[in-house]
């Protein structure tokens, strides 16, 4: 049975006074009440998605699905739709197994080289997407670029990186990954240090393959932190901003136009406010879905982690 | 192996020092990519001196450091009634707080730009602080959980027993040995509160003005001047670059979330 810090068994819960009882609930009320800000603008902005809401003109009308039902059936919302998931998967895909790579290389090579990386391969999330995506223009830029030089060098020409449709969403993945594989390093890490000792000094005495160490002893054991990378990363990335709107606002032509840049056009610029509503929600119920579908797997591989622990 | 490593260090870090070089390179050698030249301190002189940057960090400043202070006033508490006491729906309400961290900016930016103007929070300090709580509460609250969760509840029954009434137990014996975990959560809500875009675009428009926002008027009018867009990114950059070699040491136990001992 448990016991909290009072010293009171779960079964003996109603005898306790009503006041012990609200007590912890009191307590975390005011970080809910801060937060639930939150909640009365999402739930007027469910109400606007079924109304011609505009900034201009403060009067508006219940007009039912018209919003929805123009959205799905626009091309704009299936391109914004396809935008939003390859970025989301590919910058993903991409940190995740770089992260993975280079956090077990800087944990097996315990040299003064991996001791500095670890302290410096974290400088890049501390820089704000914006500024990153900055500075990688300073560098892709095709007069002043060092990176525009080095291509030079092997002979390519003004590499159209976001200027061209077939290489700007390649493009805002490599900044993305560039900013977050950082992320996934540190999580990685992190699971690695938490790792028992003894599974590991059986298996040296059992003599493995390094391979054979890292698929049945590393992998399932570093699952948990690896599922809060993919959940961290994923969720971020489906609906990133500042880097798409800092590197071309959405172009060139819409091939960068995600959800949430559409969603942010339709607002402010276009001044529909319902339909903008109803872009912005379909990314809401995606990232919710995928949420809960990877914290389900997360607590079983935890399970599971712990399981072989013992 | 080694090499692996140095071929991405030379990916993740060849960006920041080459932002560095071009801040000290006058305008006529911004346009050459040599890596030996004059230093000049005239585009650090351009931008602090004779423009409104410094006001711009000082609103992020503001903004920032106003949204970590109200997290750890709130979140403390909060997070050592989730760590110690048994409640019904304690985990839902965890995973409710957390949630918080994933829903869409622009989902939470769109009503509440309708909301703020109404209520006289748009383009204010008060209404940004109160928005980056979604950034900063969470990360603290559940940091600070997890440190909570490391300590000894015996040690509370001891001093109970003792007769220390419980403000002091809290203050005078949890809060220093939380002390590692605070302070790192802090600072990572810190940055990334620092970091944040989104919000300010869209909630904030003359009267707080945070450098985030700040640097793409850089970008949009200025597109000739690289000497002072690479300043102002490596200014912008600076405060978090300092604080994660301060917060080095716990950032890896930090970002762990709790998750990695469950």
């Amino acid at each position: 049975m448990q016991k909290d810090n009072l010293g009171i068994k779960k079964a003996d819960l109603n005898k306790v006074p009503f006041k012990v009882r609200v007590r912890p609930y009191l307590i975390v009320a005011p970080s809910l009440i801060i937060t639930i800000g939150i909640m009365v603008p999402f739930v007027m902005a469910i109400w606007y998605s079924f109304t011609n809401y505009s900034f201009q003109f403060p009067t508006h009308r219940f007009v039912g699905l018209d919003n929805w039902v123009n959205m799905l059936t626009s091309r704009e919302f299936w391109n914004a739709l396809t935008v939003s998931l390859l970025y989301g998967l590919f910058s993903t895909a991409i940190e995740i197994l770089l992260g993975l790579g280079i956090a077990l290389l800087l944990n097996s090579l315990n040299n003064w080289l991996s001791k500095v990386l670890r302290v410096l391969l974290v400088f890049p999330l501390m820089v704000a997407p914006v500024t990153a995506t900055i500075v990688w223009q300073l560098m892709l830029n095709s007069s002043v670029g060092i990176v525009e030089k080095l291509f030079n060098i092997f002979g390519v020409y003004n590499f159209p990186w976001a200027s061209a449709p077939g290489t700007a969403l390649m493009t805002v993945v490599m900044i993305d990954v560039w900013i977050n594989t950082s992320f996934v390093i540190l999580l990685v890490l992190a699971g690695l240090q938490s790792l028992p000792k003894s599974p590991f000094e059986s298996a040296k005495i059992d003599g493995g393959s390094a391979w054979f160490n890292f698929k049945n002893l590393t992998l399932p054991m570093l699952k948990p932190s690896l599922y809060i990378a993919l959940l961290f990363r994923l969720m971020a990335a489906l609906q990133e901003y500042a880097v798409i709107f800092a590197l071309t606002k959405g172009g060139p032509g819409d091939t960068l136009m995600s959800l949430s840049l559409t969603s942010y056009q339709k607002g402010f610029k276009f001044q529909k406010f319902g339909s903008a509503i109803s872009f912005i929600l379909v990314l809401w119920l995606i990232i919710n879905v995928m949420a809960k579908f990877i914290v389900k797997r997360q607590r079983f591989a935890q399970r599971q982690a712990s399981g072989l622990e013992e | 192996m080694n090499i692996l490593l140095i071929i991405y260090a030379i990916f993740a870090l060849f960006p920041l020092l080459w932002m560095v070089m071009i801040s000290f390179k006058a305008d006529t050698e911004v346009f050459t990519t040599t890596f030996i030249f004059n230093p000049t301190l005239s585009n650090y002189k351009e931008v602090l001196l004779r423009s409104d940057y410094v006001r711009y960090i000082t609103d992020s400043l503001i903004v920032s450091g106003g949204a970590v202070l109200v997290s750890v006033i709130v979140g403390v508490p909060a997070a050592y009634a989730l760590a110690r006491y048994n409640f019904p729906r304690k985990e839902e309400l965890a995973f409710q707080i957390l949630s918080f961290k994933f829903a869409p900016e622009i989902l939470v930016v769109l009503p509440l730009f309708m909301l703020y103007q109404k209520m006289g929070l748009y383009d204010s300090y008060i209404g940004l602080i109160w928005v980056y709580q979604l950034i900063s509460l969470p990360l603290l609250i559940w940091v600070v959980r997890g440190y909570f969760e490391d300590i000894s509840v015996e040690i509370e029954y001891a001093a109970q027993v003792d007769g220390y009434p419980w403000y002091q137990i809290f203050f005078k014996m949890l809060i220093p040995l939380i002390k590692p975990g605070l302070v790192s959560s802090a600072l990572l809500a810190f940055i990334f509160s620092w970091n944040s875009f989104t919000f300010p675009l869209i909630l904030a428009s003359s009267k707080v003005y945070p450098v985030t926002v700040a640097i793409t008027k850089y970008l949009g009018t200025d597109t000739a001047r690289y000497g002072n867009l690479a300043v102002a990114a490596t200014v912008s950059a600076l405060p978090a670059i300092v604080f994660a070699l301060f917060i080095q040491k716990h950032l890896v136990r930090g970002l762990s979330f709790g998750a990695v001992k469950g």
